[in-house]
This record gives structure tokens, sequence and C-alpha cells, in this order.
């Protein structure tokens, strides 16, 4: 899938990313088949980058992508019991 | 200290995820066919709440316990991502899961508590699918252990524990001693989220199963549930022009 210059550590880097991206999308909000499509394509249009600097600052963003969809998740359940069972 | 910690029986999955919960045609309970289940939400931040005492090297290991069918051992395997170091999984299904309620599961939490010598036991105050807020208590009491109840914080200090306690007016301040239960309040912590590499990890970690009558359990329920019936259907609104006709409105309804 990726360009043969691509270096062995951000090709692993990357499928990693890509699966926990996809492990983390399947509760989102909007579906998790929209999450899937919306990442395949994001991944697809990137796979022609070759620059090492580029595709560490596009990793660098599915990391953050990640992070705040753990935040996203733990939000929605935290506002969801506080609504539930605290009167504020 | 070794710790034990329950991840809860298996519970309904929320509704920000918007299932329709509906109950059944003869009224005997709630449909959960085809309903996701996941860990309690205060279970998750008693799981957490043991994983950061062990990250803070204060107490030895920590197991994750569930009661409940085959399913159960997902929700262990949650715990285990989130840093247990082993489960135990009490087989409990059909009829027997339907009617297990918190006094079947304090009893087999108090058995395992003797048979492991733990000095701690953590769970969340209540659980979302019965709201019982009991299976705690019940479990210090089966011990004769003191409780420290709806926990907003824990601190070890020596072989006692210090406690602040969400209670209605305010914060109580409480010091007991161990072997002590705890049971976790929203605030207590941020639960991690058990991501895929650290699940992966965790099918490395052992999961043990055991039947209730091996602990010496008797898990037939003391309760009947007599019927179960959704809540009236909420009324359409009224319009009205004036602040007089909502007067009127109001007198009439004999509210006023």
């Amino acid at each position: 899938r990726l360009p043969v210059s691509t270096s062995r550590r951000s090709s692993a880097l990357l499928s990693e990313l890509e699966s926990k991206l996809l492990y983390l999308g399947r509760e989102y909000p909007k579906g998790g088949d929209y999450f899937r499509d919306r990442l395949r394509a994001a991944f697809a249009r990137n796979k022609a980058v070759e620059d090492p600097e580029q595709i560490k600052a596009l990793i660098a963003r599915g990391e953050y992508v990640a992070r705040e969809l753990e935040a996203l998740y733990y939000l929605r359940k935290y506002r969801a019991m506080k609504k539930r069972y605290y009167e504020d | 200290l070794s710790c034990k910690v329950l991840s809860s029986v298996v519970t309904p999955c929320y509704c920000f995820v918007s299932p329709q919960i509906r109950v059944k045609p003869d009224n005997t309970g709630v449909v959960t066919d085809g309903v996701k289940h996941s860990m309690n939400p205060f279970c998750e931040i008693a799981v957490e709440e043991a994983v950061k005492l062990k990250e803070k090297k204060l107490i030895k290991e920590v197991v994750a316990v569930s009661c409940g069918p085959q399913q159960s051992q997902e929700t262990i395997r949650t715990a285990l991502a989130m840093g247990a170091d082993r489960g135990i999984h009490v087989d409990v299904s059909g009829k027997d899961y339907e009617n297990l309620g918190p006094l079947q599961v304090s009893k087999i939490l108090a058995a395992l508590a003797k048979q492991e010598d733990a000095q701690l036991i953590l769970l969340g105050k209540q659980a979302i699918d019965d709201d019982c807020n009991q299976t705690g208590q019940m479990t210090a009491a089966l011990l004769d252990w003191p409780q420290g109840t709806f926990a907003s914080e824990v601190s070890l200090e020596g072989d006692k524990i210090n406690l602040v306690r969400e209670i209605d007016g305010g914060l109580e301040h409480i010091k007991i001693n161990t072997p002590a239960v705890i049971t976790a309040d929203l605030r207590l912590n941020t639960p991690r989220y058990a991501t895929l590499p650290n699940i992966m990890k965790a099918k490395k970690k052992k999961i043990v199963t055991v039947k209730p009558a091996d602990l010496g359990v008797d898990v037939t329920s003391r309760l009947e549930v007599l019927k179960v019936e959704e809540p009236p259907q909420r009324q359409a609104g009224m319009k009205v022009e004036t602040v007089e006709d909502l007067v009127v409105k109001l007198k009439e309804a004999g509210r006023v």
C-alpha cells in the first residue's frame, strides 16, 4: 500500500494507527460505518505521500483524532450519568 | 494489599446510543436480547481506581470479577485491558442470571474475597440496569468489613484508608480500617479507555471460570418480580396565547 521509500517503522505505525482508529470509531455518534468510510477515504487520499516529515505530521494528526475520540466517549458517558443520577 | 475489583454484572448499553428499551409483552421484565451489554460505568471508575492504586505501588494485584453468562468474559477482558492482572468469571446463566440480584452477587463476592484473601473490594456504587445500590453494602455486611460508599476520593495511609464520601448536603471525610469495601461514585476518577493494543495484551492474562456452587453460594432469588410496566406516556402540552389564559388553565387543572 505504501511507497517503497517509506521506512518500515512508519508503515508499522501507520497500520497500528489505522487499526486503532477503526476500533475507536465503532461507537462514533454519526455511526461506525460513517466513520469507517471517512477514515478509509482519508488514508487513501494520503497514500502517495513520501516526505517523512509530512508522514510524521499526518500520523500525529491521526493520534490527535484518537485522543479526541476517547475524550468524546468519556464526556458522553460522564454527562449521561450526571444527568441521570445527579440533581444540579 | 491484594485488591479485588468487581467489574460489574454485565449491564445493558446506555441511552445515548439510543436503543429503545422495551418492556416484554408479558410484563415480566425488559427486553435484553440484542441490546448491547457493557461494563457498568460506575464499575469502570472502580476498576480505574484499583489500577491507579496498583500503579502507585500501594496494592499488589488487581483481580476483576464478573458474574453472568459467557458474555461477561468480555467485560472482564475490558477490565484486564485497563490494567487488572487477572479475572474471575462466575458463570451464571439463564433463569439464574435473570434473577441474579445484589444479595446473590454479594454472597459470591464475600466467598471470593475469603478464597483469594483480598484486602480491598472496589465496586461501582450501583448498576445502571437495576439501580439497587446494595451490593457493596451487603458485601461489607457479609464479611463484617468496614465500608466506604459513594467515594469521591480514596487514599491509603498505612493500613487505614482515608475516604471522602459524597453525601446529601456535601462531603464526608472518614477513615476506615482494612480490609474494607469501597464503592465508587462518579467523580472518583476518569476511567481510561481500553485501547486496542491493551486489549490484545490482555488476551494473555488469565480468566478463571467458577460456578456459584463451587463457592458454596446459593443463587436462588428471594424476590419475585410481579410486574414491569413502562412509564406513563408523556402527555402533549398545550399552548396558550396570554398569561391570563395560562392562569385560567392552571385553575381549571386545580393547580392554583
